[in-house]
Formats: structure tokens, C-alpha cells, sequence
């Protein structure tokens, strides 16, 4: 039984990213720049606020793909472009909406799955691909 | 300017870091992943955009200056709590492109002669 077909479309999941979640990963991931907390040192670089780190929102999408393959252990690979920003304001839950469709059957029987990754009407993450065990 | 000298170059590395269940929790919960039998896919990066790191600023690269381009994952077997990692860095390409450096560091992970995780972190260091 398998649970993918080509060009099946996958049903969207929300995320929500709020600064404490940024904290948390920080502290999770060893990732301590001051850019995904400290407001004032983000506006210093040039930034509009503090921005969440590319790898969280990787890491959510990833929990997106995951759960639909039916677990960690089924993701093969997995890329992606950081092309625009999450940008993280004080006191809000920022949505990030994942999607995905099934682009393709490998020959070996795996999916390769297309993300798309929006927050605030953006794409947050291009050419975002994932292979995963078709079980 | 990154040395030209240094793309092609692997850096083995010179520790190796023993994966706690503790990690994998911290890691998991972020995310609100419940299974923390296994790492979640992009764990790995716990590990080896740290070792990029050093490795690119002991070659004079400003890491202040640096933005995440790209990251890719090649998962041979999820991470279990017990593992015993080594990175290996490879420098695989640096580029300039609008006076933007453009560097792409491999790490792999190995549980002693296993190859368990290969990552591409490319990186855009800001003109």
C-alpha cells in the first residue's frame, strides 16, 4: 500500500512561530545569533525585526513532510532555498502555511515531494524538496 | 575572500560528539515532534553548521557578515541517541556573485566507519 501517488496534492498544515519558539531553538539548536532574538541588533543590521533562523522553518516543513510519510525515519533527502525572511514582531504568532505536492515516483519506489513554505503572503522557501519512503 | 586554495579541501574532525537523548528531545519539541525514538531530519545541522563555522572562520571569513543560502540533507539512517559523530567539512565551491561570496561547505557524519548524514550548507557571506 502506498501512501503517495504523482501529483497527488497534499492537504496545507499552519505552523505558528512566536519568539518564544525562537528561544527554544535557539537554545535546541546551538544557533545563538542575535538577529533571531534581540529586536534592537536586528534593526542594527538592516533588518525589519527580528527574523526567525532558515533552519526552523526548514525544520517545520520537515516536521510537515515527516508526518505525512509517516515518520523521521522515512525522509531520504531534503532541500531547500531561503529566500525570503520570517519576520518574528514581540507578541505575535507569526503562520507559516506548508503545502506540498507529489511530483514524482522514483524508479526505487520513493516520492519526491515539492514544498511551498508562505508566511504573510510570501514564499519563505524556494525550490524546497524532499524524497521520502513511498510505504 | 576565502582562500582558493581551500575549495576542493576535507577537514576531517578532530572530535566527535556523542548524541544525548536529551538533543534529540530539545530538538524535537521545537518542532512538537512526540517520536523521539530517532533525531527529526534536520538535527544533523546541530552538529555540522557548527564545524562549517569554525572551519570558515579559522580561513578569515567574517561569520557576522554571514547569511544561510541553501541547505541540503542526505539521510542515510535517522540519528539515535548514542551515536558518536564525527564531521567531516569540505569546502566544495566558493563563488563571488554581485560581490557576494558564495561558499558551499559537506559535512559528513559518521558513526565511526558509518556514514549516517551528509549535509550542504551554502552560505552568502554580504559584500
Amino acid at each position: 500500500m502506498s501512501r503517495f501517488t504523482a501529483g497527488q496534492e497534499l492537504a496545507p498544515h499552519t505552523f505558528l512561530i512566536n519568539r518564544a519558539l525562537l528561544v527554544a531553538y535557539a537554545n535546541a539548536s546551538g544557533d545563538q545569533n542575535p538577529i533571531h532574538q534581540d529586536e534592537a541588533f536586528a534593526k542594527s543590521v538592516g533588518l525589519p525585526d527580528v527574523i526567525a533562523h532558515g533552519m526552523l522553518t526548514m525544520a517545520l516543513a520537515g516536521k510537515y513532510v515527516a508526518d505525512l510519510a509517516g515518520g523521521s525515519a522515512s525522509v531520504k533527502q531534503y532541500s531547500v532555498r531561503f529566500t525570503k525572511p520570517v519576520v518574528v514582531p514581540a507578541g505575535v504568532d507569526v503562520e507559516l502555511i506548508v503545502s506540498g505536492k507529489v511530483s514524482e515516483i522514483t524508479d526505487a519506489g520513493d516520492a519526491k515531494i515539492d514544498i511551498t513554505a508562505i508566511c504573510a503572503d510570501t514564499k519563505v522557501l524556494g525550490m524546497a524538496k524532499a524524497l521520502v519512503a513511498n510505504a | 575572500m576565502l582562500n582558493p586554495d581551500l575549495v576542493g579541501r576535507t577537514f576531517p574532525g578532530a572530535t566527535s560528539t556523542s548524541v544525548s537523548q536529551e538533543s534529540i528531545n530539545a530538538f524535537a519539541a521545537v518542532i512538537g515532534e512526540s517520536d523521539t525514538s530517532m533525531a527529526t531530519p534536520t538535527y544533523a545541522i546541530t552538529i555540522t553548521l557548527d564545524q562549517s563555522q569554525k572551519l570558515l572562520q579559522e580561513s578569515g571569513l567574517d561569520w557576522t557578515r554571514v547569511v544561510h543560502g541553501e541547505q541540503r540533507f542526505d539521510i542515510k539512517r535517522p540519528i539515535v541517541a548514542g551515536d558518536t559523530l564525527r564531521c567531516d567539512s569540505t569546502i566544495e565551491s566558493a563563488r563571488v556573485m554581485a560581490g557576494n561570496e558564495i561558499v558551499t561547505v559537506r559535512g559528513d557524519l559518521f558513526n565511526g566507519e558509518e556514514l549516517v548524514v551528509s549535509t550542504w550548507s551554502t552560505l552568502v557571506v554580504r559584500a
